[in-house]
């Protein structure tokens, strides 16, 4: 599991006096951020200045999972895979909630999805969300990222005064990387994508924007739609009490009527790229696996000379 | 013909070779029409360009040159793309797939109704219909798509064809835009380099060698950047080492971080967890050094030596300089 590999990495296990090594629940560094985020909430209150944040997420299958897709229509079989919030949603999810927590305000999640996008949709709840806004319609299905995209702004423009839209910045299935662009480009607002870091003054957002050769400064005047890297915090572990809280919290379901869309305009139908056909990759041949005996470096030197690579 | 758009992926006029990756298969669907924006001073950005994209097949050379289309975060290239696809109703647009070549092209795909493939590593014609191959879930399944509606947008992986030389007259046109409040939303305040080196680029380098979490420290680092040198080549590095902050971020090879498909993959100390496989596994030719003879790296590969990476990667090094002489 992702989640598992993270608290390992970070050192969220550490060896106590006696040397054992205890797993430390994650939830306990969350509690000193609650404690701060009522006195600055209410600060901010005073000086209306809370964020209304919208983050959207997006339910996928588990990394782990072999992803196959369905020979009756081309798109991902999700029934044989197991459903989970995509990773990089995370992350968003947790960014929104710390920009709430230093500014004050509200963060609503927003997804497209299935029935069991429910669960995906409980999580950020769980995690210490508001309220929530599923769009849920069977036309949906095998939409692609410019149907998503048209939904999900649709969807937006029911969030009165959002000031903040938040998305991880790639799914781990579909791994375009396109949504938060274009989202921006149809809500009309400024667009600071791939961020390792979120600072929000005032009427204006700052991001650190990650480049191949490091950074990029970028700013911008709200509202805006900021994606998010996975390096910019650590996502919280949902509490009993959040997980407890999240069920009696408002989850507004939608349908694209309700949204003024047309089935026809999204799903398979509505979506301006079609998947004609598919194949399963030929394996690669079975290559040369030789044990290191003092040897190994020149053999590997031998074949790349082969390859002529030297 | 119809003219194909391509949006010339330079810094400051050297255009980078998948350029002229997309030149070459851009003539497969129409006459090449390069698009080069610019930063301060792009009509000296042309004259350094104009011969390898002449070489390359280039008829047109659409400039814009407006400094202030660097100053802004992607809208306004999108804008430019638009403005061009509206004047010249194009038979596709390709662009890198890079991280901004394909927010570019997302903006681009809403902005004229057109649908999109993203990492696209073959484009052919057949007939009217312009098809995009795609290699999706780390390589397991290849897609065949179209695009049914608009003009075809298509970015293209880096490394996906061999550059053909086709000489051409890449006649200068100058366009200028006329950029709208939107497209000046987010402002580029700073840029920083954290790294300058002679190495190439990551994405489109030819040789990738990577490090995962058998490598060990930050410190130990150098054997795979030392071994990258002799090689030309560009340095990866698993989720493990940029988590736990041994080698930055942007040299993160694999899901949540970069999709390279070099014609040689080094992967030293990396078990191949399913994650990294998929930023790397249409890589041309795969070696691997690892302690494991169980990690999975090693259905992958072509040649694969099970062993310490601290005693092999360094002799790997000096025998490869002592070979290149």
């Amino acid at each position: 599991m992702p989640g598992v590999s993270r608290v390992l990495l970070t050192g969220n296990i550490a060896p106590d006096e006696a040397g054992r090594c205890l797993l430390r629940p994650a939830v306990l560094a969350v509690w000193p951020h609650r404690r701060n985020r009522r006195d600055t909430r209410e600060q901010r209150r005073e000086t209306g200045t809370e964020m209304n944040i919208v983050v959207c997420v997006k339910q996928v299958p588990d990394t782990w999972s072999e992803k196959k897709l369905s020979s009756e229509d081309n798109t991902l079989d999700r029934g044989a895979t197991d459903p989970v919030m995509n990773e990089m949603d995370e992350y968003a999810v947790e960014e929104a909630l710390r920009i709430r927590e230093t500014h004050g305000g509200e963060v609503t999640v927003l997804s497209m999805g299935p029935d069991a996008t429910k669960e995906t949709i409980r999580k950020a709840l769980s995690m210490g969300v508001d309220k929530a806004i599923h769009v849920l319609d069977d036309a949906l299905h095998g939409s692609d990222a410019l149907a998503t995209s048209r939904v999900l702004a649709a969807a937006l423009a029911r969030v009165e005064g959002a000031d903040l839209v938040v998305l991880g910045s790639e799914s781990s299935d579909a791994r375009m990387s396109v949504v938060p662009a274009m989202l921006a480009e149809r809500l009309g607002m400024p667009q600071l994508t791939f961020a390792k870091e979120v600072t929000v003054d005032g009427g204006s957002v700052t991001i650190k924007r990650l480049t191949d050769e490091g950074y990029q400064v970028v700013e911008a005047s709200l509202p805006a739609v900021v994606s998010v890297v996975e390096k910019i915090n650590e996502p919280r572990y949902p509490s009993f009490k959040g997980i407890m809280a999240a069920k009696k919290k408002p989850v507004d379901t939608t349908s694209l009527a309700d949204l003024g869309i047309e089935s026809a305009d999204v799903g398979l139908d509505g979506s301006w790229s079609s998947v004609e056909s598919f194949q399963t990759a030929p394996p690669r041949q079975a290559g040369t696996v030789v044990k290191d005996e003092g040897e190994g470096a020149a053999k590997l030197a031998d074949f790349l000379a082969t390859k002529k690579f030297i | 013909m119809a003219e194909v758009l391509v949006l010339v992926d330079h810094a400051d006029g050297v255009v980078r070779k998948v350029t002229l990756e997309l030149l070459t298969l851009a003539r497969r669907l129409g006459e090449p029409s390069a698009v080069l924006i610019g930063s301060e001073d792009a009509g000296g950005v042309y004259e350094k360009a104009r011969d390898t994209l002449a070489e390359h097949g280039a008829v047109k050379v659409y400039v814009a040159d407006d400094p202030q289309l660097s100053s802004y975060l992607v809208a306004p290239t999108a804008e430019v793309l638009a403005a061009l696809v509206s004047r010249a109703s194009p038979a596709a647009v390709l662009l890198p797939s890079t991280a901004e070549g394909k927010e570019i092209a997302g903006r681009l795909a809403v902005k004229t109704g057109s649908g999109l493939l993203t990492d696209a590593t073959d484009v052919t014609a057949d007939g009217g219909a312009v098809r995009a191959e795609q290699q999706v879930f780390g390589g397991s399944t290849i897609v065949t798509s179209t695009v049914v509606t608009g003009t075809p947008i298509i970015t293209v992986r880096p490394n996906s064809t061999a550059p053909e030389q086709a000489p051409a007259a890449a006649t200068r046109e100058d366009v200028t835009v006329e950029l709208s409040e939107l497209a000046r939303g987010a402002r580029i305040t700073d840029r920083v380099v954290e790294e300058k080196g002679e190495r190439p680029e990551l994405s489109g380098a030819a040789i990738v060698v990577s490090g995962g979490r058998g490598v060990g420290s930050a410190e130990k680092f150098a054997v795979i950047e030392a071994l990258a040198d002799s090689l030309g080549a560009a340095v990866g590095a698993s989720r493990a080492v940029t988590d736990a902050g041994w080698y930055p971020h942007q040299h993160q090879v694999g899901q949540t971080g970069k999709t390279v498909s070099p014609q040689l993959y080094v992967a030293a100390g990396i078990s191949g967890a399913i994650q990294h496989r998929a930023g790397m596994q249409t890589s041309k030719t795969i070696v691997a050094i690892n302690k494991d003879p169980e990690a999975p790296i090693f259905e992958l590969v072509d040649f694969g030596v099970v062993g310490d990476l601290h005693q092999v990667v360094p002799a790997l090094t000096e025998e490869v300089i002592r070979r290149k002489g």
